[in-house]
């Protein structure tokens, strides 16, 4: 690529340091949360960036980006120490980021070429005139950095309407276009399906070829495994292990979840359900795909696994009325049951922990004990009037429940850990005797012990008769706590089998399957 | 991270003279400057001392701090109520109809303003709730409707006793004494409106913080979608504001009526921004930083301390809005400048 024309190194050697770091801490009032990081990124090399939640990665790539300018220690640009104030003195470095909220990146309202010749609109050599024809000459180019192919229509397209995946790439085509030196991706697949994941590796590789560094942080073992040269483990703000490639995995998570269990149970005692909790015939997850039936059982844990926009979200939306579905009935205990809203799946026992969880779960200000107790107040205060405690009774409970880390029950939930978080909207559920409990991506952004802590307490509840549904696009997640495995692709359930009948590959088999 | 705001790393664990005055301030900031200005206008002005004059001061509170309360109600759900001006304005035409042209007794002029009241608010919700107008832009144009329908209902003019009707005769009613007891009447040595103005706040108080309701309502305007996922039917929820909303403005309305005599089509007409006003001030007392009764009651007296205190100073009225203007700045200062915390009232637009 031209973006690196000037590189006197070899592409793809490990060559010159382009950033350093040494000694880099940063605290929010008292709690510090990073301390003492010290690494390099080199040219045309992967630097892998791994941490459970609360580990401290978004603070270290916010403090590269420029966002956090009051941390303590060094940052070497090229050898050169620089005090990187400001974003824009970031990106002036070639120091690019794309963010995990794809929606801070993009700006609504704007059409797709506008926002990828944004950084150009932004800025006086632009002029005073616009025109559609003005910029986009400029943004095919820039679609062309990432071998985009959009016609004119989709460029001319509010960016809104292109699907979440392709509003990733239009953001990382506008930081190659600005030809980084360092790349930071923070968690880029966590909204890409395995096709466009296979794309954004493809990128990725060619970039590394032309010799720019890149910090790449993710969940995903595999990812790392198959693109990283290095890997730095975070826990608590410290970095707990560097490693070059080939990775000893086992050390990694040891690292990263220090004391605790490595990898989450995986030898459960599959339970399988005798009754039939809720009936599902004839529901059409998408107006054009097949209609599909579909039984969940009293007793066992039923995992759904499929990629994104499999219908994992329409499935369970639907069950819960919170986006009702078209066609097809539903029966709960052999009894016809059709929410109309979460209310309404709400007074039958059938409830959901919704995917998004900041948007869809959290009341921002709320404490642990109003969330808590905020779905069974009807419940809690029968007469209006919400007696002196009850609330905070309730928030203990969940914490009990599902061992939260917080420092009490009037804890800010916004000011917990994902996975804490995580436990807080999954335990006030429990709360309510569930008959049906659905869980859409339940473990996303969710630390492994939380995930485990949470399995656990599912099986539990299938264990005293619920039906549980999980939801995930991550196999192995599926495989750790469920007793029925289904594939999910295009709105189609392709596989509905116990786990102790099928494996890992049949599965993968099942999902790759196209039409 | 999930961290809150960042502030710079702590290096001592005392905390900085200047960060316990920001805090001090959130706190107790609007409290402090209530009590100032109280106490200023009591040494300076002697006539501000008499209870006479904390009576009227009072009075003149309590038609801004019910209404506002009707605006703080709809900003606990998230949105905001622009149409109590124009709902109390026309409660005082209806009052006056009622009783000088249909020649009705006080009760049943009180009880068409109530149920005008409610028939705004259900409109208000109607076209929120079910067209999903946002709630500003709905209340406006209802705002500008009911005061239309005011003006068509009486042609323009002002209703008083004696005047001249379409058809020849003149009106036969006048303003009941037990409507105007409203205003005038007193319980022990207390003001009628000053007591509903009391009540009004303790009920809204304790409906919004203490009862499921209140907190559900509170859970609409933190996230109106976890709200709903967590099995509450939001939309019954954004129907009642508007319509506690909608009674509270007729309620203000009828004080209004009461205190004037007679149906002046103008009144009313400042009463909406005023009410705005001392909600705004409301949410920064305490450090809040949401909506909330005691804050708008408090904002309202604060607002009855000034401008009684100014007009007894002898300031021209017209320094009033200078004043107000610069309350609702300082307040909102307090809200979204000092505060750590982020302020969470954001008009839905």
């Amino acid at each position: 690529m031209e973006a690196t024309a000037t590189d006197p190194g070899t592409p793809g050697t490990t060559g010159r340091t382009v950033v350093e770091l040494t000694d880099v801490s940063m605290a929010f009032g008292t709690v510090r949360v990073l301390q003492g990081v010290s690494l390099t990124v080199t040219e045309g090399s992967v630097l892998a960036l791994i941490g459970a939640n609360g580990a401290g990665k978004s603070t270290l790539i916010k403090i590269l980006s420029g966002v956090y300018p009051d941390h303590g220690g060094e940052i070497f640009v090229d050898g050169q120490q620089i005090s990187v104030d400001t974003p824009r003195v970031a990106r002036a470095l070639g120091i690019h980021t794309v963010h995990q909220k794809i929606a801070d990146g993009v700006v609504p309202g704007l059409s797709v070429a506008e926002n990828l010749v944004f950084d150009e609109l932004t800025q006086p050599s632009f002029g005073a005139s616009f025109s559609m024809r003005k910029i986009m000459p400029r943004a095919r180019q820039v679609a062309a950095q990432l071998d985009l192919e959009w016609s004119d229509d989709v460029l001319r397209k509010d960016v809104f309407e292109l699907g979440i995946a392709d509003q990733q790439m239009l953001l990382l085509a506008r930081a190659l276009d600005q030809k980084p030196r360092l790349l930071v991706l923070d968690e880029p697949t966590s909204a890409l399906s395995g096709a466009e994941v296979e794309r954004l590796f493809a990128v990725i590789r060619r970039l590394k070829a032309a010799g720019v560094a890149i910090l790449y942080v993710s969940h995903h073992l595999s990812e790392i495994d198959s693109l990283a040269d290095q890997l730095v483990v975070l826990r608590d703000g410290r970095i707990r292990l560097q490693q070059a490639k080939p990775f000893g995995w086992n050390d990694a998570l040891r690292a990263m979840l220090g004391e605790q269990a490595i990898v989450a149970e995986r030898t459960h005692e599959e339970q399988r359900g005798t009754i039939d909790r809720l009936r599902l015939t004839g529901i059409r997850l998408f107006p054009e795909k097949p209609p599909q039936d579909v039984t969940f059982r009293a007793g066992e844990v039923a995992g759904i696994i499929g990629l994104l926009g499999a219908g994992k979200s329409e499935l369970s939306r639907g069950i819960f009325g919170a986006t009702p579905f078209t066609e097809g009935s539903m029966e709960l205990d052999d009894r016809a049951y059709a929410p109309r809203s979460p209310s309404d799946a709400v007074r039958r026992g059938v409830y959901l922990v919704p995917e998004d969880r900041a948007a869809e779960a959290l009341l921002p200000g709320w404490t642990i004990a109003r969330t808590a107790a905020l779905p069974f107040l009807w419940n809690l205060a029968p007469r209006g009037f919400v007696p002196r405690g009850t609330e905070a009774t309730r928030g203990r409970w969940v914490i009990d429940q599902l061992d939260v880390v917080a420092t009490g029950e009037q804890h800010r939930v916004d000011e917990l850990s994902g996975g804490n978080q995580q436990r807080v909207v999954v335990g006030r559920w429990l709360a309510g005797k569930p008959r049906v409990l659905v869980l859409d991506e339940p473990f996303r952004g969710v630390d492994i012990g939380a995930r485990a802590g949470i399995g656990r307490r599912l099986r539990e509840l299938a264990a005293g008769g619920c039906a549980v549904v999980i939801t995930s696009s991550d196999v192995d997640e599926i495989l750790e706590g469920s007793d029925r495995v289904l594939v999910l692709t295009d709105g189609k359930i392709r596989m509905d089998s116990y786990l102790t009948d099928t494996n890992r590959d049949q599965i993968i088999e099942r999902m790759s399957e196209i039409a | 991270m999930d961290v809150p705001k960042a502030v710079a790393p702590v290096k001592a664990p005392a905390i900085p003279i200047s960060e316990r005055l920001r805090t001090w301030l959130v706190t107790y900031g609007v409290i402090a400057i209530t009590i100032g200005l109280l106490l200023f206008f009591s040494v300076a002005e002697e006539t501000f001392r008499r209870p006479t004059t904390i009576l009227s001061m009072l009075k003149y509170a309590s038609v801004i701090a019910i209404a506002g309360l009707g605006v703080t109600t709809a900003m606990v759900v998230g949105g905001i109520d622009l149409s109590v001006g124009g709902i109390a304005g026309m409660a005082v035409t209806i009052a006056a109809m009622s009783m000088v042209i249909y020649n009705q007794v006080g009760w049943i002029a009180i009880l068409a303003v109530l149920v005008s009241g409610v028939v705004v608010g259900l409109v208000n919700a109607f076209l929120i709730v079910k067209l999903r107008i946002p709630d500003m832009l709905a209340t406006l144009g209802v705002m500008f409707l009911v005061s239309g329908l005011k003006l068509l209902f009486v042609s323009g003019r002002s209703v008083s006793s004696g005047m001249p009707l379409p058809d020849g005769t003149t009106a036969p009613g006048r303003f009941t004494a037990d409507f105007l007891w409203i205003d005038n009447g007193f319980v022990g040595p207390i003001p009628v409106p000053v007591l509903v103005f009391a009540v009004a706040t303790i009920i809204i108080w304790a409906f919004l913080t203490r009862t499921r309701w209140g907190r559900i309502m509170y859970s609409i305007g933190a996230n109106p979608e976890a709200a709903r996922l967590a099995g509450v039917n939001t939309a019954r929820y954004r129907i009642l504001a508007y319509v506690i909303s909608g009674i509270l403005a007729a309620v203000a309305g009828l004080i209004l009526a009461s205190r004037i005599g007679q149906g002046d089509i103008s009144a009313g007409n400042s009463l909406l921004l005023d009410s705005i006003a001392v909600s705004l001030v409301g949410t920064s007392v305490m450090g809040l930083n949401l909506p909330n009764a005691w804050g708008t009651s408090l904002g309202a007296v604060m607002l009855g301390i000034l401008i009684t205190g100014l007009t007894i100073a002898g300031a021209p009225y017209y320094a009033q809005d200078v004043v107000k203007g610069v309350v609702v700045i300082v307040a909102l200062i307090l809200s979204y400048t000092l505060s750590r915390k982020k302020a969470r009232y954001v008009p839905a637009v």
